[in-house]
C-alpha cells in the first residue's frame, strides 16, 4: 500500500521530459572542473601579472620601451617602477606552478568535455541552435526577454535558450582555444616547435596581451552567468548542476 | 547480487587494474626517457611532470626562432643584479683575464677555461629572444661556443644526464638535461649585439638556454659539473629555482 503511493506521488511529480537528467553525469563533472581550473587560473594570472603590470605589441617589450598601455597598480617587483613607493608581496614562485597545473586540469577536462560533446550529441542537441531559432526575429525577442529581466518559463529550465547557446558555443569553441593557445604562445619552447604559433598574433607579447583580454572577456562571462543564474533561481539551477536535477517543484509545473 | 551487476564489478575492477598498471608502466617508460622533471614530487608535481614531458616529446630537438638583425631591442632591459662581490670587483679590474670556468664531474678531462680560451673556441652568433618570468623580454644577439663544444673537448661520458652550472652570485645554481646541454642553440656566451657582453648582462661569460625563460640563462658563471644524478645537488630538487619555489623547467 504504501509502495503503490510512493509510486503515485513519483510519477505525478516526475513528467515524461524529466526522465533524463537535465545534465548528464559528464556534463556536471567537467563543469565542476572547469569552475575549479578557471577561478585557480584567475587568482593566479593575477599574481602573475603584478609583476609587471604593462603590455606591449609585437615581440618585445619591457621598462625602457613604450607600453601599449599599463594598469596603475603597485607591482610585486623592485626592478619595475610603478610610483607608488612600495612592493607587493612576491608569490609569482607557486602562483606560476599552479597556474600551469591548473591550466592542465582545464586542457584535460576541455578534451573529455568536447570528445563527449561530439560523440554523445550534447552539442546538436543541447548547444547548436535549431535551424528556425536562427532568425534575427527570433535573436532579438530573446535579446528583448533577456534586456526586461523576464524570469524564464518553466519549460526554459529544462534547455538553453538561443541566446544561451550562442554564449556558451563562443566560450567552448572560441575563448577558451584561444586562451590556451595564447598561452602557449608565450612559451619559449613551444615558440621553437610552432613558430607559427607565435607570429600568428604578431609576437609574444602580442600573445601576452591578448591572453590578458581574452582572460577578460572569460571573466565577464563568468559575472553574466552567475547573474543569469541568480535571475533564474540559484539553488535550483546549482542543484541541477550537482545533482542532475532541479528543484522538486519546477518539476510539476512543466 | 545479480548477474548483471557482478560483471559490471568485474569489468570496473579490471579496468581500475588495468588503469593502474598503466599508470605505473607509463611512470617506469617516463622516467627511463628523461621525462620527469626533479622537482616531479609534491603538489605541483603533477602539472609539471606533464609540462617537462609533454615538451621533451614535442620540442627535443626544435631551434628557438631567430631573429633579423633590425628586429634587435635598441634598449634591452638587464635586470636588477646584486651588488657586485669584491671578488668580482677585482676580476673586473684585471679586464677578467683571471675569470675561470671549471668543467667537473663525469668528464674524462675536467679543466678550467679562461675567457680567452673560449673565445678561441669556435664561434656561433645568434639573435634570439629573452623572456623574464616577471613578462618583459627583448630580442638581442649572442654571441659565444656551443655549450655542446665544451662538453665535446672535456670529453663528457655517454652516461651524463644533466649540466649543473652556478654563478659567481652566491647561491645562483641551474641545471639543465641533456637536451638542452647539446642544444646547438645553448651557448656559453661572452659577447652581445656585436661587443662584449656587458656585465649587466651577466659578463664576462653567461649560458644562453634560448629555450627557456631568463632564470635559466644564468650571469656570471664559473663551474659546469656533468652529471647522471641532480639529487646530490643542494635539496635535491635540481636548481636553486625550486627551492625558491620557482620551476626547474622553464620552457614553459
Amino acid at each position: 500500500m504504501a509502495d503503490l503511493a510512493l509510486t503515485a506521488a513519483s510519477a505525478s511529480a516526475a513528467p515524461a521530459t524529466c526522465a533524463r537528467p537535465r545534465h548528464s553525469a559528464v556534463v556536471r563533472i567537467t563543469h565542476w572542473l572547469t569552475t575549479i581550473a578557471f577561478l585557480t587560473l584567475l587568482v593566479t594570472g593575477v599574481e602573475i601579472l603584478i609583476s609587471h603590470p604593462r603590455f606591449y605589441w609585437g615581440e618585445t617589450g619591457n621598462v625602457n620601451t613604450p607600453a601599449l598601455f599599463k594598469i596603475p597598480i603597485p607591482a610585486s617587483r623592485h626592478s619595475f617602477p610603478t610610483g607608488y613607493g612600495y612592493v607587493l608581496p612576491d608569490q609569482n614562485g607557486w602562483s606560476r606552478y599552479l597556474h600551469f597545473e591548473a591550466a592542465w586540469l582545464a586542457v584535460l577536462t576541455g578534451l573529455l568535455y568536447v570528445l563527449y560533446g561530439v560523440f554523445s550529441g550534447h552539442f546538436r542537441r543541447n548547444l547548436l541552435p535549431a535551424g528556425a531559432d536562427f532568425s534575427w526575429r527570433r535573436l532579438s525577442s530573446a535579446i528583448g526577454q533577456h534586456l526586461r529581466f523576464k524570469p524564464p518559463s518553466a519549460e526554459e529550465s529544462w534547455s538553453y535558450n538561443l541566446l544561451q547557446r550562442i554564449a556558451y558555443l563562443v566560450v567552448i569553441f572560441v575563448l577558451f582555444p584561444l586562451v590556451i593557445w595564447t598561452g602557449l604562445a608565450m612559451s619559449p619552447a613551444v615558440a621553437s616547435a610552432f613558430p607559427g604559433a607565435v607570429t600568428a598574433f604578431g609576437g609574444q607579447q602580442s600573445a601576452r596581451t591578448l591572453h590578458f583580454f581574452i582572460s577578460i572577456f572569460l571573466l565577464l562571462f563568468l559575472v553574466v552567468h552567475i547573474v543569469m543564474v541568480s535571475l533564474a533561481g540559484f539553488w535550483s539551477r546549482v542543484r541541477a548542476m550537482i545533482t542532475g536535477r532541479p528543484a522538486v517543484e519546477e518539476r510539476s509545473g512543466s | 547480487m545479480s548477474n548483471f551487476s557482478r560483471r559490471k564489478l568485474i569489468t570496473a575492477g579490471l579496468v581500475t587494474a588495468a588503469g593502474a598498471g598503466g599508470v605505473a608502466a607509463a611512470a617506469k617508460l617516463a622516467q627511463r626517457y628523461g621525462l620527469i622533471p626533479p622537482d616531479s614530487s609534491g603538489f605541483f608535481g603533477p602539472g609539471e611532470t606533464l609540462t617537462y614531458a609533454a615538451q621533451r616529446l614535442l620540442t627535443r630537438h626544435s631551434l628557438a626562432r631567430e631573429f633579423a638583425p633590425s628586429q634587435i631591442s635598441p634598449r634591452p632591459f638587464a635586470n636588477l643584479v646584486e651588488p657586485f662581490s669584491e671578488k668580482f670587483q677585482r676580476l673586473q679590474k684585471g679586464a677578467f683575464a683571471g675569470w675561470r670556468l671549471a668543467v667537473d664531474g663525469m668528464v674524462a678531462r675536467p679543466a678550467a677555461f679562461s675567457v680567452d680560451q673560449i673565445k678561441r673556441f669556435p664561434q656561433r652568433r645568434q639573435i634570439t629572444h629573452l623572456a623574464c618570468e616577471e613578462g618583459w623580454s627583448y630580442i638581442a644577439e649572442w654571441i659565444g661556443v656551443p655549450l655542446s663544444h665544451i662538453l665535446d673537448v672535456v670529453g663528457t661520458s655517454p652516461q651524463a644526464r644533466y649540466v649543473v652550472y652556478r654563478s659567481m652570485e652566491p647561491e645562483t645554481w641551474e641545471s639543465i638535461d641533456m637536451a638542452d646541454a647539446l642544444h646547438p642553440q645553448t651557448l656559453v656566451t661572452y659577447g652581445m649585439n656585436g661587443g662584449e657582453l656587458p656585465v649587466e648582462f651577466g659578463g664576462p661569460l653567461r649560458l644562453r638556454v634560448p629555450r627557456q625563460l631568463g632564470y635559466k640563462s644564468v650571469k656570471f658563471i664559473t663551474s659546469l659539473t656533468v652529471t647522471d644524478d641532480l639529487k646530490r645537488f643542494g635539496e635535491g630538487l635540481g636548481s636553486a629555482s625550486p627551492e625558491d619555489g620557482y620551476a626547474w623547467y622553464a620552457g614553459i
